[in-house]
């Protein structure tokens, strides 16, 4: 679940275009011309990127572990994002809320978050306490204590957490069902936040077991953006981290790995709160981590041209010339360690059926495999994309979330900086094959969410 | 997944600020060669400029029986103006990757773009087509009304909506600021294209009108911009006056049933004007009641302590004619009656021994201290300026927030504690929250 630059500074028209927002996601880059990033290693394996930015005396502190859902040991699952939660619950050297306090006191901001491959942590501050926050989290990368005093309660947050997520919005519960569908071997299958019944039982041994297995300077990287020289920050960062040992048994993420996928699937969700229809599908496609040279480039640019705003290919068709949905789009998330998925939707009109809607996706879909795109479509997506590789510059949430997001997922502070010029180089032809090889039917799952007007039972997602 | 701290369902009005990080950034007062005047701040890191604007007159113009007008207009500027087709707008726009964004809200239409330096021209220039000759064409109006209203139906089963629709409905019966911008089904439904016009007519003027721009620009080139954006809109605009209003249903809670695992829970009163002298003292207090931080009073006696939540905040709105104190928060159905009791529980504590020397001053060092954060991107900054101008705070106003919270004494945070939480709370909860009922009708 990371930020990309495709509809970070987008706004949302109406609600399905969140699904769109859910489904695009991050790019393995951006490559800012202005800001010259540094990349340091610490002796103790802790990679540090620095991103400078003098515009305002505030930095951004980011610490990512190289760790997520996807790590986590079958019938465990949401233990990722538990411990991301436990995490603010103290150490022997700063009991809990020490840190949130010290945090709040100096007017800063913190959160954290997960993914299926990363777990991240992050303060925004003024300048001269960024030192201050990394001796609060090189600390807790090794010295987190909890108790069942504070683990309960906190169990009980995130199965609200899933409450507000999952189980109280039908579109979230079918794109759980479409990811579970989709992946028949691999962990991002299952949902970030977790299997209910499985969150119900997380203990505070399966919390700290995991910490000790992943949360490790040789294990992390740290990005800061901000007003700060990068030798400085080096500086503070090996008087801080630098004196956590490296862990010495992390072992490398190697999680099971999907076949070729075979069957066309589909699914119908029906729920009684549904009063717009929905088609979802998604294709498994490579990330940046796993495609060939240019591959994941080509994705990103078809996701644009098919499926991002108002002149896309799906939007005019569906919404504009053919009446048959209210909205339609596409995204490609290439942030991701092993395959990734690419994503299509359509909410359809009042009288149009699903079955209807989807025939139309399809022809949309065929018709790009069968002619391609025009050399304008190519250069307008192109434009619009790097572009927006220097509006992230204006925001450091967004610039080290980039990196951030770019480093735990297989790529290189280079791959980043060099992804204007990579998405410069895709021709009509890449896009038109990379449509053709990877938009088949057989690597996709198509999802129906419908009105569900069967007598209610209790029913929990 | 975030640790988030609010969940409501309302955007919240941009907060207030003022910080270390303002000294070192220079507001001018620019006045365009036309007369119009702007707030510019000039900086050079980024190639881009942005631009915030306001007009006065946003959902309230709506006819009641209309609701949702100047929601739909804003939605339809971008497709189609001048002698431009929406489909040839909007590759202008993406040609040159311009970002353009309207929004409405209760008493103020929206506006801002942000473009890179050297489209600069091309990003006015449709910006004034879309504010001074949006077509409403048939095709478009139908379409996006569509996609409003498949929004509106789904809001009819999401417990957000209908916890904070009820709850705005029933503080302020018939009165604009109890209709949600968005309108409902059947009010969006009869919005003619001459309806859009009209609104657009009285709205989108020179007068009230505020500007904020920053970027990589001198003051002589964003003068000619803003006149390049503006200049040919009317001189007055013609707005319908909007009653001074206070929330209604103190003490009354409403229960909407609907079959969700998680029941969402809405609770507020009267606020505090943005004018009012009490104004710091109360947003001190209510940071420290529910403001965004993990260590507010709400947070951790529903979230930390019991685990009843995963997010609850509490907020102050204010707008031109009312203003409220709103919370809201999300708990399962059968805890729901717990967090309730918290909730209100918590507020009477507040109201009556007001925070604690400590509280005071943490709050004091947190609200100074994180008012840089708020200003760290260009279009923050631009959007922060504009609701400085709104607001009518004084181009000094960041210079001096940080006095203005200093100067708050214990004393007043306790007595604006009793104005803001003593006076009873109006609560909605959507789902099925076990054993609690409406009451005090």
């Amino acid at each position: 679940m990371s930020l990309g630059p495709s509809w970070y500074f987008r706004s949302c028209r109406s609600a399905a275009a969140i699904i769109a927002a859910a489904l695009v996601a991050g790019t393995a880059g951006a490559a800012p011309s202005g800001a010259p990033v540094s990349d340091f290693t610490l002796a103790n394996g802790l990679e540090l990127v620095v991103i400078p930015d003098h515009r305002a005396p505030v930095v951004t502190h980011m610490i990512w572990y190289k760790v997520g859902a996807a790590d986590e040991t079958p019938g465990k699952s949401g233990l990722a994002h538990f411990l991301e939660h436990l995490m603010f619950k103290g150490t022997a050297k700063n009991p809990t809320g020490h840190f949130s306090h010290a945090v709040a006191t100096i007017g800063g901001q913190e959160n954290a978050f997960t993914s299926n491959d990363y777990t991240a942590f992050y303060q925004r501050v003024p300048a001269e306490q960024l030192k201050t926050v990394m001796d609060f989290e090189a600390d807790r990368m090794t010295g987190l204590q909890l108790t069942d005093k504070v683990v309960l309660p906190e169990r009980d947050v995130i199965l609200e957490e899933q409450s507000q997520r999952i189980a109280n919005n039908p579109r979230a519960r079918l794109s759980v069902q479409i990811d579970a569908a989709l992946y028949l071997n691999h962990p991002y299958g299952k949902p970030t936040i977790g299997w209910r019944h499985e969150m119900e039982q997380l203990s505070r041994d399966d919390a700290i077991g995991f910490y000790r297995r992943f949360y490790a300077p040789n294990d992390a990287v740290v990005v800061i953006a901000g007003d700060i020289e990068p030798n400085e920050a080096l500086k503070f960062a090996e008087d801080t981290y630098g004196k956590v040992p490296r862990h010495a048994n992390i072992m490398p993420r190697q999680r099971p790995q999907e076949p070729t996928p075979v069957a066309v699937r589909s699914l119908t969700l029906a729920d009684p709160r549904v009063e717009q229809p929905l088609l979802q599908r998604a294709y498994l496609v490579p990330s940046f981590a796993t495609a060939k040279p240019s591959q994941s480039e080509a994705l990103e640019v078809l996701a644009h041209i098919l499926g991002n705003g108002s002149n896309s290919r799906l939007y005019r068709a569906l919404v504009v010339d053919k009446h048959v949905a209210v909205m339609a789009g596409a995204g490609y998330d290439s942030s991701a360690l092993d395959l990734s998925k690419f994503g299509v939707f359509g909410a359809p009109r009042p009288g149009v059926t699903l079955p209807q809607l989807e025939s139309e996706v399809d022809a949309v879909i065929a018709d790009v495999i069968a002619h391609g795109v025009t050399s304008e479509e190519l250069e307008r997506a192109k434009s619009r994309m790097i572009a927006d590789a220097v509006y992230a510059q204006d925001n450091q949430v967004s610039m080290a979330r980039w990196y951030g997001a770019a480093l735990t997922t297989g790529a290189t502070v280079n791959d980043v900086r060099q992804w204007p010029e990579r998405i410069r180089t895709v021709t009509a032809e890449a896009v038109q094959e990379a449509t053709r090889t990877w938009l088949d039917k057989r690597r996709s799952v198509t999802g129906y969410l419908i009105k569900d007007v069967s007598p209610q039972v209790e029913k929990k997602s | 997944m975030t640790r988030h701290l609010a969940c409501s369902a309302l955007g919240i009005v941009a907060l207030l600020a003022g910080a270390p990080a303002a000294s070192a950034m220079q507001i001018e007062k620019i006045i365009s060669p036309s007369g119009i005047e702007a707030w510019l701040v000039r900086e050079q890191a980024v190639p881009l400029v942005s631009l915030s604007f306001a007009f006065h007159g946003g959902s309230t113009q709506d006819d009641p029986d209309k609701s949702g007008t100047a929601n739909l207009a804003a939605d339809l500027l971008d497709e189609g103006a001048g002698d431009l087709d929406g489909k040839t707008y909007h590759e202008r726009l993406e040609n040159n990757a311009i970002e353009h964004n309207f929004q409405v809200a209760r008493d103020n239409f929206h506006g801002s773009l942000q473009t890179l330096n050297e489209h600069r021209d091309e990003a006015f220039d449709l910006l004034r087509l879309a504010l001074s000759a949006p077509r409403f064409e048939t095709e478009a109006v139908e379409r996006v009304r569509g996609q409003i209203l498949s929004s509106l139906r789904r809001d009819t089963t999401n417990p957000n909506s209908l916890a904070s629709r009820r709850w705005w409905e029933a503080a302020f019966p018939g009165h604009p600021y109890g209709r949600d911008s968005k309108g409902a089904p059947e009010s969006v439904a009869r919005i003619t294209a001459d309806d859009l016009r009209d609104y657009v007519r009285r709205a989108f003027a020179r007068s009230e009108l505020v500007v904020s721009i920053v970027g990589d620009i001198d003051a002589k080139a964003a003068g000619a911009l803003i006149d390049r954006a503006f200049v040919g809109l009317p001189a007055k605009n013609d707005l319908k006056p909007v009653a001074i209003a206070t929330p209604t249903g103190l003490g009354r809670r409403i229960v909407i049933d609907l079959d969700v695992p998680q029941a969402v829970v809405d609770f507020g009163g009267p606020g505090l004007a943005r004018s009012d002298p009490d104004f710091i003292a109360g947003y001190i207090d209510n940071h420290i009641m529910g403001g965004g931080t993990f260590s507010s009073r709400l947070y951790r006696e529903v979230r930390e302590n019991r685990g009843l939540a995963y997010g609850i905040s509490d907020n102050l709105i204010w707008f031109k004619r009312a203003a409220v104190v709103f919370g809201s928060t999300a708990t399962s159905g059968d805890r729901t009656a717990e967090a309730l009791e918290i909730i209100e529980r918590e507020t009477k504590r507040m109201a009556e021994s007001g925070p604690t020397a400590v509280e005071l001053l943490e709050a004091k060092s947190f609200l100074k201290g994180t008012y840089a954060l708020s200003l760290d991107s260009s279009a923050k900054i631009a959007a922060q300026l504009t609701q400085i101008q709104i607001d009518n705070l004084g181009i000094d106003y960041i210079d001096r927030r940080g006095a203005l919270i200093d100067a708050v004494t214990l004393e007043d945070a306790k007595r604006v504690a009793k104005r803001l939480y003593g006076g009873g709370m109006l609560v909605t909860v959507a789902g099925r929250p076990k054993g609690l009922a409406s009451s005090g009708e």
